[in-house]
């Protein structure tokens, strides 16, 4: 099941930049949530916050508190690899092994973790292979082709497979689409729609009808602020804020 | 500008809206004057100027729709091309009505003259007024102007009421003057369904303007039924 998101308080800086500023917003689990706002606002370190990948860049820091489920992300001695195991994000530009069969892809994560027993890892190659709906498409090639052979639209269904497989309390999806063409965007829209049942999804995106179709809630940012969150079909009808109803309208800046 | 074309679009439609809505006004008052003057040649500009109304209908729906699916509109624009589909209807219903009138007023010049108890001058006035309003509340976008349309159907239904009243006692006095009284009370059953329709532009506008809902007498406040946490 999911889990839900408390965030306190949550400032970040690159070097000097202050990118985020006085985040506080609750995410309910089982919800998909879109994070929108212009180029710069915040929104992809953000999500990046949640998951501890925000430090991986060397000159970032940041200060606040983040809870997902049981998991206090930057309580002291808290491991950064645990967090980003129990936390899946999915990227902008699929990024499969390439070299890897899509079976080794979707089961590498569970390998690496120690898990070696072949009929449970079939299974849940299968099972994240289903939920990611690619299953009926790589069922008879799974051992044969590597991860670079599919499209790009397979590829980014192989990586959300990918960080399935690991069974992850929260899934982070960072422009999950944009690369790719609508079909495939229908097809990882839907998957986004049918995942919330057993995962609390948050979603970054430029593209505003994406959020209105698969979001329950939006939050939008600007400047590194937060500067709304609602209800989507609120955030996308009557916003509160002038500064919302700018940016989806169309008439900012 | 941003979204040019999106916003020659918005403006597009509104000035074609508030074109119609002067020809509806136009017709209204027109089909008022046919009755109180004998005048057939009124109720036949009537007829006329509701196939303009007509052919305006399907040209606001176009634009209207060529924006929904081109432009995505959003949060206010959203609501906007909402609205004038909306009001875009009740115009062209209030041309049809229009030419009700005007039919009636044909009918009652094939029966002589009679003395009717019920003030369809006034009546007109009121409603022409509704109409007014309805349609400057969606110029200024001011709610306040809707809100005082809204206030004024109660009126203009007491009047219809008291029509209804003092007609069907002049049926029982008169029987042979039965057709020319019927004609009466349909005209005044136009001219309140009129009032209808410009009390629903007024809660379309207030439907735009504000994003709430006031139809059928509910207030005008939005519901706080949100469940997330507000920032700042």
């Amino acid at each position: 099941m999911g889990v839900g998101i408390e965030v306190k308080e949550l400032n970040a800086w690159f070097g000097k930049a202050q990118v985020l500023k006085e985040i506080s917003i609750k995410i309910g689990a089982n919800k998909v949530t879109a994070v929108i706002g212009p180029s710069g606002c915040g929104k992809s370190t953000f999500i990046r916050c949640l998951n501890r990948m925000h430090e991986t860049n060397p000159e970032a820091r940041l200060s606040g508190s983040v809870q997902v489920g049981d998991i206090d992300v930057y309580k002291h001695g808290q491991d950064a690899v645990d967090v980003r195991r129990r936390i899946g994000m999915v990227f902008q530009k699929p990024n499969p092994f390439p070299t890897m069969s899509i079976y080794d892809n979707v089961s590498a994560g569970l390998r690496l973790n120690g898990f070696h027993k072949r009929r449970e890892l079939d299974q849940i190659v299968e099972h994240s292979l289903r939920m990611s709906a690619l299953w009926d498409e790589v069922k008879d090639v799974l051992k044969k082709k590597s991860g670079a052979s599919l499209s790009g639209g397979q590829q980014q269904r192989l990586c959300i497979a990918r960080a399935l497989a690991v069974q992850p309390e929260l899934l982070l999806m960072d422009e999950p689409c944009s690369a790719l063409d609508p079909i495939s965007t229908g097809k990882i829209e839907e998957l986004i729609f049918q995942l919330k049942a057993e995962y609390t999804v948050v979603i970054v995106t430029h593209n505003m009808q994406q959020a209105a179709r698969v979001a329950d809630y939006t939050g939008f940012f600007l400047m590194g602020k937060l500067i709304e969150y609602d209800k989507t079909e609120k955030i996308f009808t009557t916003p509160s804020d002038k500064r919302t109803e700018d940016y989806i309208t169309g008439r900012f800046g | 500008m941003i979204r040019s074309r999106f916003q020659n679009g918005l403006d597009e439609l509104k000035e074609r809206l508030l074109e119609m809505g002067g020809m509806a006004e136009a017709a209204i008052e027109m089909a008022a004057e046919s009755y109180r003057k004998r005048d057939g040649r009124l109720a036949q500009q009537v007829f006329a100027r509701e196939r303009q109304i007509n052919q305006s209908e399907r040209t606001i729906d176009e634009i209207a729709v060529d924006l929904l699916a081109m432009q995505q509109p959003m949060a206010t624009d959203l609501r906007f091309v909402l609205a004038v589909l909306k009001i875009n209807a009740d115009l062209e219903r209030v041309g049809d009505l229009a030419v009700n009138i005007a039919q009636r007023s044909l009918d009652l010049l094939q029966e002589p003259e009679v003395e009717v108890p019920v003030d369809i001058a006034r009546m007109t006035t009121a409603v022409a007024t509704m109409v007014r309003r309805a349609l400057e509340s969606f110029l200024s976008a001011k709610i306040e102007v809707a809100q005082a349309v809204l206030e004024m159907d109660s009126i203009v239904d007491r009047m219809k009421d008291e029509a209804f009243v003092n007609l069907v006692a002049e049926m029982k006095r008169n029987p042979e003057q039965v057709r020319s009284y019927l004609d009466v009370l349909l005209i005044a059953r136009s001219l309140e369904r009129i009032a209808d329709h410009a009390t629903n532009i007024a809660e379309d506008v207030i439907f735009w303007v504000s994003g709430a809902d006031v139809r059928h007498n509910f207030r005008l406040t939005q519901e706080a039924d949100s469940d997330a946490p507000r920032e700042q």
